[in-house]
């Protein structure tokens, strides 16, 4: 009856991690020697083998570039990210609370959310010209949506019985805000927030793709551009790394975030 | 509370007495709905003395849940009032506390028994010192000291049910609305709650309004059982129940004073349902 | 006392738990005529720089001029060709390992770790690849598409795999089904409502890297459009292509819901009743 987190580690823990890791690594090992055969086998320049990537991306990102590149870039996307969040989930609850507010809104928010974000780059060129106010806005302009939507249905779907027994004890203003709207939409913020994180990794990247000098879409597309082949890839693969690193994060806060929602739905199903 | 023992006492209200606990006078609602407004309460009046412990039954479909709400200040009624120790009820009274039928849906599931209990009284104002006496003192009363740190959805129904018991005993209330509490708890389990909140309005000096379907729970648990008809409901009828106060699951259900006001409070409902089928094909359907 | 005529309460209680709330409809109507008249007049009353933002009334005619002519159909059709395309090629695959990988425990442990580091990989980061390797062919687009709705659709399938009722996959056992009979009785039904929110996420992810693609390495299509106009200065165009990707963004929602109310319409009575 407390078997809210991780099932207890059963015994034998040391051999069980030890299966865990061969698991997690054997296909990925198994994958990256197939690279290494195909690629120094065909000898194509396009896919250059593991190890020439791997001494591209120590060059190329244990050094001041990671400073001068990746880390502008990785701030415009934080940036830009928190600043949807605020907007989106601030948003989502004055809307998701006034219910003729949010059917005056509801078609204009659906068709903008319709729309694929990437159009949003020449377009706030055109609004904000090229500097970092442009790609912060844009990584905003596309990641709002999501969060806003599933923010408003979050709120909107708070269990009237819960509602009633706030309004039975007297809980109301800030504390019901944060301890029945918010707790109660998270689950449905969370699913924006995750959707709303990868689009902000793609509009980073093409953000910089299109229209600048800096930042690591810029210079892959450079890269690419010069035929610097290994370099290119050890962008990519730094590119991949964010993805990843943030998307495990995203987890870890996750996990936090909705624990109660986890154990809640296993309760109800019985498990 | 020594009470003539013979035939139920069908007198509407109690007579003049001084400051009722919880004064109900004309309750009326009627739902909008569209285009066809629909009425639920017609005409209610009744009072709770303080101290009592008084249950409502009625058949399923009737008003109880509409009274409630209106008793709870959580709906305002069409016309007629509602008092609670002589202020008028406009919105959630401080000193009432509601246990709802829907136990699983009542409890904040991301908060753990303990906060659940406190979050009312945080609210409150209570202090600190204060709050963690009172809900220590409250999970006691449901025998749940041990669960305090659990969430609610790792408790069993009946145990869930105990922490809203517990919620609404620590905020202290002068009056104790119960809607069909137990309606969703298997049937050993509810003998158990029944006798936790006789015990819990015993020690304590709340007065309890206790809404049921359930005719036996409501002559088992209340010193007065009012019988609501069907919607639009009225007063049917109210019984004094005259058992002894010490009441037992084996005994009192036993004692044939126990099946005659069960016998009567049932019969009194059949002929309230039998009421709407003979008007059901009126012109209001 | 007797009682009075009778009047569903039921209905009493959900008719006035709802408040009166004035049609919903309408109200998106006025919204959105709202939303209209404000993109009218911001630029017109000098609110913001109408070389930025034209007013609705530039817009249109604009819209209208570019979709009585060929090349605007064109390239709707290049992209919606691209995206469906290559929502169809992720969608066999998904379907195609996911139930394969899902159905057996020891491959969806060993590939669990790489699916977990592939996944979250922006597909964009391909777009250097793809220029490489077929320039500003179709395929590239196809590449950075099917990579990004091929994880979308597999997640769910196997989500779905794993996700069968005990109790129906043992009464398909007592009754001795064959493989086929299982697959095609108890994994098929059961993963399918999440085949389709799989199909429902990866449509939208496909549009967008449809575009995208166009836009940024000038495939054709809308994007490619986008981009001209955009280098261009024509700033009218710009709005009404991006309006147009909007419009297939919401049709793109429109149809996968539909199709999803149409294909699972016997669901609910299966499942929703299952866990309590």
């Amino acid at each position: 009856m407390t078997a809210a987190t991780a099932p207890a580690r059963g015994p034998g823990t040391a051999a069980h991690a030890a299966r865990r890791a061969f698991r997690a690594l054997a296909l990925p090992a198994v994958l990256i020697g197939v690279w290494w055969a195909v690629s120094s086998a065909s000898g194509s320049y396009l896919v250059p083998p593991p190890d020439v990537i791997a001494a591209a991306f120590a060059e190329l990102w244990f050094s001041e570039r990671f400073f001068a590149d990746a880390l502008p870039s990785i701030a415009r996307l934080l940036g830009g990210y928190a600043l949807a969040l605020a907007l989106g989930i601030g948003a989502g609850l004055a809307l998701g609370s006034a219910p003729r507010l949010r059917a005056l809104t509801e078609p204009v928010l659906e068709f903008l959310r319709a729309v694929p974000p990437p159009v949003l780059v020449p377009l706030l060129i055109l609004l904000a010209g090229v500097g970092n106010g442009m790609k912060v806005l844009v990584i905003v302009s596309g990641c709002v949506w999501p969060i806003l939507l599933n923010t408003i249905e979050g709120v909107r779907a708070v269990d009237p019985v819960l509602a009633d027994t706030c309004r039975a004890f007297g809980v109301r203003g800030t504390r019901r805000l944060r301890t029945l709207v918010l707790r109660s939409a998270s689950p449905q913020i969370m699913a924006g927030a995750r959707q709303a994180l990868s689009i902000a990794i793609i509009l980073m990247v093409i953000s910089e793709m299109f229209a600048s000098s800096s930042g690591l879409g810029f210079t892959v597309v450079q890269f690419q551009r010069s035929f610097a082949v290994p370099e290119m890839w050890a962008g990519i693969v730094l590119l991949g790394l964010i993805g990843v690193v943030l998307s495990l994060l995203f987890r870890r806060v996750e996990r936090r975030v909705l624990a109660w929602h986890t154990g809640l739905r296993a309760a109800t199903r019985g498990e | 509370m020594p009470e003539p023992a013979l035939p139920p006492d069908t007198s509407q209200g109690s007579g003049p007495m001084p400051e009722p606990m919880l004064d109900v006078v004309g309750l009326h609602k009627t739902y909008p709905g569209d285009g066809r407004p629909v009425e639920a309460v017609r005409d209610l009046t009744f009072r709770l003395e303080h101290g009592e412990f008084v249950c409502v039954v009625g058949p399923s479909g009737c008003g109880k849940t509409t009274l409630l709400k209106c008793l709870a200040g959580l709906m305002a009624p069409t016309s007629g009032r509602v008092e609670l120790a002589g202020r008028p009820v406009t919105g959630p009274p401080a000193d009432l506390a509601v246990v709802f039928q829907e136990y699983g849906r009542s409890l904040f599931p991301w908060l753990t028994v303990r906060a659940n209990v406190e979050l009312p009284l945080i609210e409150k104002g209570t202090g600190k010192a204060r709050r963690r006496e009172l809900v220590e003192e409250s999970l006691a009363a449901v025998g749940l000291s041990g669960s305090a740190d659990a969430h609610p959805w790792q408790l069993s129904g009946g145990m869930q049910q105990r922490v809203a018991i517990a919620r609404a005993v620590a905020y202290e209330p002068a009056v104790l609305l119960m809607d069909e509490p137990f309606a969703a708890v298997d049937a050993q389990t509810r003998g158990d709650l029944e006798d936790l909140v006789r015990d819990i309005w015993r020690r304590l000096d709340v007065t309890v309004l206790f809404v049921t379907h359930d005719i036996d729970e409501a002559v088992y648990l209340g010193q007065r059982v009012l019988v609501l008809s069907a919607a639009p409901t009225v007063l049917q009828e109210e019984v004094r129940v005259d058992l002894p106060e010490e009441r037992d699951q084996l005994d009192t259900r036993k004692d044939p004073r126990f099946a005659e006001l069960r016998a009567w409070a049932y019969a009194e409902i059949q002929r309230a349902k039998a009421d709407v089928h003979r008007s059901g094909a009126g012109p209001r359907e | 006392m007797t009682a009075a005529p009778a009047a569903r309460t039921s209905d009493a209680r959900t008719s006035g738990a709802a408040p009166a709330a004035a049609h919903p409809a309408l109200l998106g109507t006025a919204g959105a005529l709202v939303f209209l008249a404000l993109w009218e007049a911001a630029p017109r009353t000098g609110l913001v720089d109408a070389r930025a933002l034209p007013p609705l009334s530039a817009v249109v005619p604009e819209l209208v001029d570019r979709a009585s002519g060929a090349a605007y159909w064109i390239a709707v059709g290049d992209t919606v060709a691209a995206a469906g395309l290559g929502l169809a090629i992720a969608l066999a695959a998904a379907l195609a390992l996911g139930f394969a990988v899902g159905s057996v425990p020891v491959l969806r442990a060993y590939t669990a770790s790489t699916v977990e580091f592939l996944r979250p990989i922006p597909s964009v980061a391909l777009i250097p690849v793809a220029v490489l390797l077929y320039a500003t062919d179709i395929r590239s687009t196809l590449l950075l598409v099917v990579y990004a709705s091929f994880w979308q659709i597999y997640i769910q399938v196997l989500y779905g795999v794993a996700d069968i009722d005990p109790v129906v996959e043992q009464t398909a056992r007592s009754f001795r089904f064959g493989r086929a009979a299982r697959v095609r009785h108890v994994i098929w039904p059961s993963a399918l409502p999440y085949v389709l929110t799989g199909v429902r996420l990866g449509a939208a992810v496909a549009l967008i890297l449809a575009v995208t693609a166009q836009l940024v390495i000038g495939s054709p299509g809308l994007g490619k459009q986008i981009q001209a106009a955009q280098a261009g200065g024509a700033v009218p165009a710009v709005y009404a292509l991006i309006l147009t990707t909007g419009a297939l963004g919401v049709l793109v929602n429109v149809g996968v819901r539909a199709l999803e109310r149409r294909v699972l319409r016997w669901h609910p009575a299966v499942r929703g009743e299952a866990p309590v």
